[in-house]
């Protein structure tokens, strides 16, 4: 008897469900989130996700999706473990009516494992500020978006802050820069870029890797204590950020001649070092800390109606307002699809792709998102899948970030041919046509 | 030259005590119930997020009493739990317990307390120290906070090793370690010294997370610092606890001497990207000492006559 009452609720169940999804899947956007809320890297990866959940929640409250598409969204942890990142992203790619819309990794491990997957299966990867710095060839990266800055991008902008502090590039012939790196493709991707600088202008690098998580550096620092480099590049991620900073408090290194790379500049990476980390440098992904014009919206139409996935104190924190600007430029992108393939439905992987190229968000448009001083035009083409290469140095001064230099933009003429060279390379190994698609 | 090396050899001393404070957890389980205890890293990121959090509220001698409580339970727990009904089952069966109880631990400590970075602020000055500046260019640079670590394991060893000595139950758990069979013919409650120990161990693992919470922040990588105990026990053997400071010492100096001095020359020889090699080296110098003592440094001989 039991069983055929279970049996029966299940029949029920599912019928109801079948009726039910084809009518709610019609006007819905699916995006999967890969998040990393628990493991080593969990106090970098949770605000990054509420960002992105609470700017999704933003635009179905106040404006009711995309043109009335509302966005649904799942989140899968995956610890920030590539082959756990990779089953997040084969569970989910097919969900939805139209699939996954597009895949934000936050891990260059993942975007690595899924750059040719998801080629295969034609759904974008919007890699902010992260990822192959050559993935910014559109004609050959056909489905990887690194927007806003690649890791070429952020070294060559410090370089240049750098340069600009000693008084030109030739002034840095003889002096010794340290990398100190996560030793990982992602911590490996700015050599390229200062070896080429070191060749162009003289000066000597010197590169330290440090092995994952970086909890123990003690040999690292004492070798930087020993060979006295002037300037330290740090390229970390998670725990090895504020362990890099204590370390060099405890070897005695100056703070205020260290940059990090826009992952190794937010609040968890100088917080655990408390006065330590005064006079820190980073540089931004655009961006700094604070709560702009956005930010009146979430309140009144998210916070307000306690359905913030942070505490309201936090969003104004780096790492959250990046996932609310990478949300954001994922949206845009629908809606850039949109307006060519058919306002209010949703779109697919492949015409995402082409919302993503034809990104155009003027200074208008970002002032209309509430974005006004945060962010600077972005273009998106098939060319160059970047957008924007500028940024700004920022400063801990023991409280807050602050911005403490002028807008830079990193120098085409170095990056351009090296982008060029890795691309072709990449290419003729993966046998692909290079040119625009469609 | 010397200065430097002088330099690396005392940081690689002092944060081989940092690794030997992890590894003291692991020989005590080991030594009482022949178990290796896989989730004395996430026992120790317990330990400090329960201190860090609670120091949030109260004053730090309140929260770690607290700790205190909380370990002990949590040692209860598992061997009600876990221990008690696979006694007479294979070593593996329990280690794989253990791992289970790791994840666990990690897992639930994270809802509970949060995945955050929290502080636990021991007040140890964080300006480095130098010494014989006159004799070497920048001197001798010693870290405050790693002295204060090593006073901490001294004082953790001396109170060891009087328990072991002195008291009753320490007698006790010694007649365990040496023969389970024979110490229960005698009277002696297994149950009651497997909650005892892991209790103990418990508490290093408080001290080991205050002192590397307050190195690192108190987060979830505390609980991959376990990784860095593993050689330490490998070269200094599962059962000693002398073994286990002699080990950390070994394995910390060597370490950081392999990576100042002999990374440089790997990079240049083989035109390596970088170097990093002092977590594999830890364990190659473990794997030599093992060639010529495979019970480690200080374990026991095992000899089965046939």
């Amino acid at each position: 008897m039991t069983l055929k009452i279970l049996g029966a609720a299940v029949a029920a169940a599912v019928g109801v469900t079948a009726l039910a999804a084809p009518a709610l899947a019609q006007n819905e956007q699916f995006i999967p989130a890969l998040v990393y809320r628990t493991g080593a890297y969990a106090p970098n990866g949770v605000p990054f996700a509420n960002g992105i959940a609470d700017y999704y929640k933003l635009v179905n409250a106040r404006d009711n999706g995309i043109n009335g598409v509302r966005i649904t969204t799942e989140e899968c942890e995956f610890g920030y473990a590539t082959d756990r990142g990779v089953e997040c992203y084969e569970r989910l790619k097919k969900k939805g009516p139209t699939g996954a819309a597009y895949v934000i990794p936050l891990s260059t491990g993942v975007t690595f494992a899924l750059t040719e997957k998801t080629a295969t299966d034609k759904i974008p990867l919007i890699t902010m500020g992260y990822g192959r710095s050559e993935s910014r060839d559109g004609t050959v990266f056909h489905w990887n978006f690194p927007l806003l800055g690649t890791y070429w991008t952020a070294s060559d902008i410090i370089l240049q802050h750098i340069a600009r502090k000693e008084g030109g590039f030739d002034k840095l012939k003889g002096k010794k820069i340290a990398l100190v790196y996560h030793d990982s493709p992602y911590g490996k991707e700015p050599i390229a870029l200062l070896t080429e600088r070191a060749k162009r202008h003289g000066f000597e690098t010197m590169f330290l890797p440090v092995t994952h998580p970086g909890v123990e550096q003690k040999a690292t620092w004492l070798q930087i204590r020993q060979q006295r480099p002037n300037y330290v590049l740090l390229w970390g991620w998670g725990v090895m950020n504020s362990t890099s900073i204590k370390e060099a408090v405890a070897v005695g290194y100056p703070r205020s001649q260290m940059y990090g790379v826009w992952w190794s500049g937010a609040e968890p990476d100088v917080r655990p070092a408390e006065g330590g980390a005064t006079g820190y440098n980073a540089v931004t992904l655009q961006h700094t800390a604070g709560q702009f014009k956005v930010h009146e919206d979430l309140k009144r139409h998210v916070y307000d109606k306690n359905q913030g996935s942070a505490k309201w104190d936090e969003t104004g924190e780096i790492l959250y307002v990046r996932g609310l600007i990478n949300a954001m430029l994922g949206v845009e992108a629908i809606r850039t699809a949109q307006e060519k393939f058919g306002k209010g439905k949703p779109m697919t992987g492949e015409q995402v792709r082409w919302g993503l190229e034809n990104l155009n968000i003027t200074a208008d448009r970002i002032k209309q998102l509430g974005f006004d001083g945060v962010l600077q035009p972005i273009r998106v083409t098939c060319q160059d899948h970047e957008g924007a290469r500028t940024g700004r140095i920022q400063t801990w001064d023991g409280k807050n970030w602050k911005i403490s230099s002028d807008w830079y933009t990193s120098d085409d003429k170095v990056i351009a041919p090296m982008v060029k060279d890795a691309a072709s390379k990449y290419a003729s190994e993966k046998k692909i046509t290079a040119g625009c698609l469609n | 030259m010397l200065g430097p090396i002088i330099e690396t050899l005392i940081g690689g001393l002092l944060t081989g005590v940092l690794y030997a404070l992890v590894a003291l957890g692991f020989v005590l389980i080991f030594k009482a119930s022949g178990v290796f205890n896989f989730a004395q890293g996430a026992m120790v990121l317990f330990a400090a997020l329960s201190v860090a959090r609670l120091s949030e509220v109260m004053p730090l001698v309140f929260a770690v009493a607290i700790a205190v409580v909380i370990m002990v339970v949590l040692a209860y727990v598992i061997e009600r739990l876990v221990l008690r009904p696979l006694v007479n089952q294979e070593g593996i069966i329990l280690f794989m317990a253990t791992l289970g109880v790791a994840y666990f631990i990690d897992g639930f400590g994270q809802t509970v307390w949060g995945s955050d970075i929290y502080k636990i602020n021991l007040g140890i000055p964080k300006d480095p120290m130098f010494f014989f500046e006159g004799v070497f260019p920048g001197g001798i640079l010693i870290d405050r906070e790693e002295v204060a670590a090593a006073a901490v394991c001294a004082i953790l060893v001396a109170g060891l090793a009087i328990f072991f000595q002195v008291t009753r139950t320490g007698r006790a758990l010694r007649a365990v370690a040496d023969d389970h069979q024979a110490a229960q013919s005698v009277g002696i409650p297994l149950n009651y010294i497997w909650l005892i120990v892991w209790a103990v161990a418990g508490i290093v693992a408080i001290a080991a997370g205050m002192v590397w919470g307050s190195k690192l922040g108190v987060q979830f990588s505390i609980s991959l610092v376990a990784l860095k105990a593993l050689p330490v026990l490998i070269l200094g053997g599962f059962t000693s606890i002398p073994g286990a400071i002699v080990g950390g010492l070994i394995i910390g100096a060597g370490e950081k001497l392999a990576e100042v001095l002999l990374g440089p020359i790997l990079i240049k020889t083989f035109d390596l990207a970088g170097g990093g090699i002092e977590n594999w080296f830890a364990y190659m110098l473990a794997l030599v000492f093992l060639l010529f003592r495979p019970q480690g440094l200080f374990g026991e001989r095992i000899i089965e006559r046939i």
